[in-house]
């Protein structure tokens, strides 16, 4: 079938018409390859490492904040980690279907999150680190979503449609997002002696990993990293101030750049193990 | 068994493939996780299109990138056209413009207070631009003027953002003490 606007083919409804949304969904119909969704001038290898690589950060952080179900403080907590993961995990979907689309391999949603290694995975490293305490969990989600909104925000004007769109709709979610980890980092710095301790430990923690987030995009696809780093260094610093904590000084660890050249910590093998497994166990399975 | 004399033709077993019984069978379809919304009421159905071979095309807007009800959504819109007779069906997936929930007509705004899940407000002007704006950074919800499905009161306090879908909000009535959901502004 033909489609007026190419990034409608991008969630085509699986030609065998059931309601899968796990793996084995057949989410993509490799019947519309989409060669001509690619805007004249746009460098696709470089769109495909781009989307690839924004995937991955969805998808590992997504899987890290499903690690909180039955561990979080309180149940609404734990509803809305999940929540977000699920955002997430809706993002790199669209993410990785459009990565198969634009490097013309075809390759499926589940080839990128189940059939790659460690080494071939680019999100940054600050996704795949363990979830820690509460507190280093939300230092983590405050400084990503932060990020990623700050991003999302100017790719909406991408000259790839397919990213736009799938930008401007994560733009609204990851709002959400941000908000939700400003709040809990102003009531844990702001709270009690204790609490502003394990805090302040967590943005230590967390921060000699920022840096990463904004090493150069070298397909030169995307928005320049650099020039997000401004805007979300302005938000973390706010939300910072607010929960009267101070920005640390912290050098970046291991490179700045590892976990986009796929150099990852040990935790992400242990990570993609557990994701993994059922899908390399029975190949092709559909449900 | 019934005989008849002669055999049915195509044209009258099969309805006529007219844009307008496609779009009424299309917007009729309840939604998986609010069945009290058809898919028109909740904004996601976008269109419905009919081309001159019979084929009907028919476009919904995901709420949340994530939104795990999209499948059931799909198949059940392709399931009722095809029972109503469209032998061919196509579900497209529009995903720019992003669905808003001021797309939520009046009627899904009633159907919703019905059954015990405030409304949504306007949803606020967050549109893609390079201008995040500042961060929500208050330590205790914010208090806004949610009136509480059961009992009318505006005293209400929310108690979490995100709920059992990723489209609702947890409340609570100061009043009748009542805990409820919001449909969240997005």
């Amino acid at each position: 079938m033909s489609n007026d606007h190419v990034y409608l083919s991008l969630a085509e409804a699986s030609s065998e018409g059931d309601a899968h949304w796990a793996f084995g969904t057949g989410f993509q119909d490799p019947l519309h390859g989409v060669d001509t969704a690619v805007p004249a001038g746009v460098d696709r290898a470089g769109l495909a490492a781009y989307c690839l690589a924004l995937g991955d950060d969805a998808l590992v952080l997504a899987q890290r904040l499903a690690q909180w179900c039955t561990h979080a403080p309180e149940l609404e907590e734990e509803v809305a980690l999940a929540n977000i993961g699920l955002d997430l995990l809706g993002q790199a979907r669209l993410l990785y279907s459009r990565a198969g689309q634009a490097d013309g391999s075809g390759r499926t949603e589940d080839d990128f999150a189940y059939f790659r290694d460690a080494g071939d995975f680019r999100n940054v490293r600050l996704a795949e680190l363990p979830n820690g305490d509460f507190a280093f969990s939300t230092a983590r989600l405050l400084v990503l979503s932060a990020w990623r909104l700050a991003l999302f925000q100017r790719l909406a004007g991408s000259a790839d449609p397919v990213l736009a769109a799938v930008a401007g709709k994560g733009v609204k979610e990851l709002a959400y997002h941000r908000e939700y980890a400003a709040r809990w980092t102003v009531r844990l710095g702001d709270g009690t002696e204790y609490s502003h301790g394990r805090m302040r430990r967590a943005v230590d923690e967390v921060w000699p990993y920022v840096e990463e987030l904004f090493a150069p995009d070298e397909g030169g696809f995307g928005v320049d990293p650099v020039d997000v780093r401004g805007a979300v260094e302005e938000t973390l610093a706010q939300v910072l101030t607010a929960a009267t904590l101070a920005t640390p000084a912290a050098l970046p660890r291991g490179g700045a750049d590892g976990g986009r050249r796929g150099a990852h910590t040990e935790h992400l093998g242990p990570l993609l193990a557990e994701l993994q497994s059922v899908a390399r166990a029975h190949p092709g399975a559909a449900w | 068994m019934v005989t008849t004399e002669r055999s049915l033709s195509a044209a009258e077993v099969l309805p006529q493939p007219s844009p307008a019984r496609a779009r009424q069978i299309a917007a009729a379809v309840p939604d998986p996780e609010l069945p009290m919304l058809t898919l028109a009421d909740l904004g996601v159905l976008r269109g419905v299109e009919v081309d001159e071979d019979g084929v009907v095309t028919a476009s919904l807007t995901p709420t949340y990138s994530g939104c795990p009800a999209m499948a059931e959504m799909r198949a059940e819109v392709a399931a009722r056209l095809t029972r109503a007779g469209f032998r061919e069906v196509r579900i497209r997936t529009v995903l720019d413009p992003p669905w808003t929930s001021d797309w939520i007509t009046p009627r899904g705004r009633s159907a919703l207070a019905e059954h015990g899940i405030a409304p949504p407000a306007a949803a606020p002007a967050q549109g893609p631009g390079p201008s995040p704006g500042p961060v929500p950074v208050e330590l205790f919800p914010t208090r806004r003027a949610v009136r509480c499905p059961r009992c009318g009161s505006a005293d209400t306090e929310e108690t979490s953002r995100f709920a059992a879908t990723a489209c609702r909000a947890l409340h609570r009535c100061r009043s009748c003490l009542e805990p409820f959901e919001l449909f969240k502004e997005i």
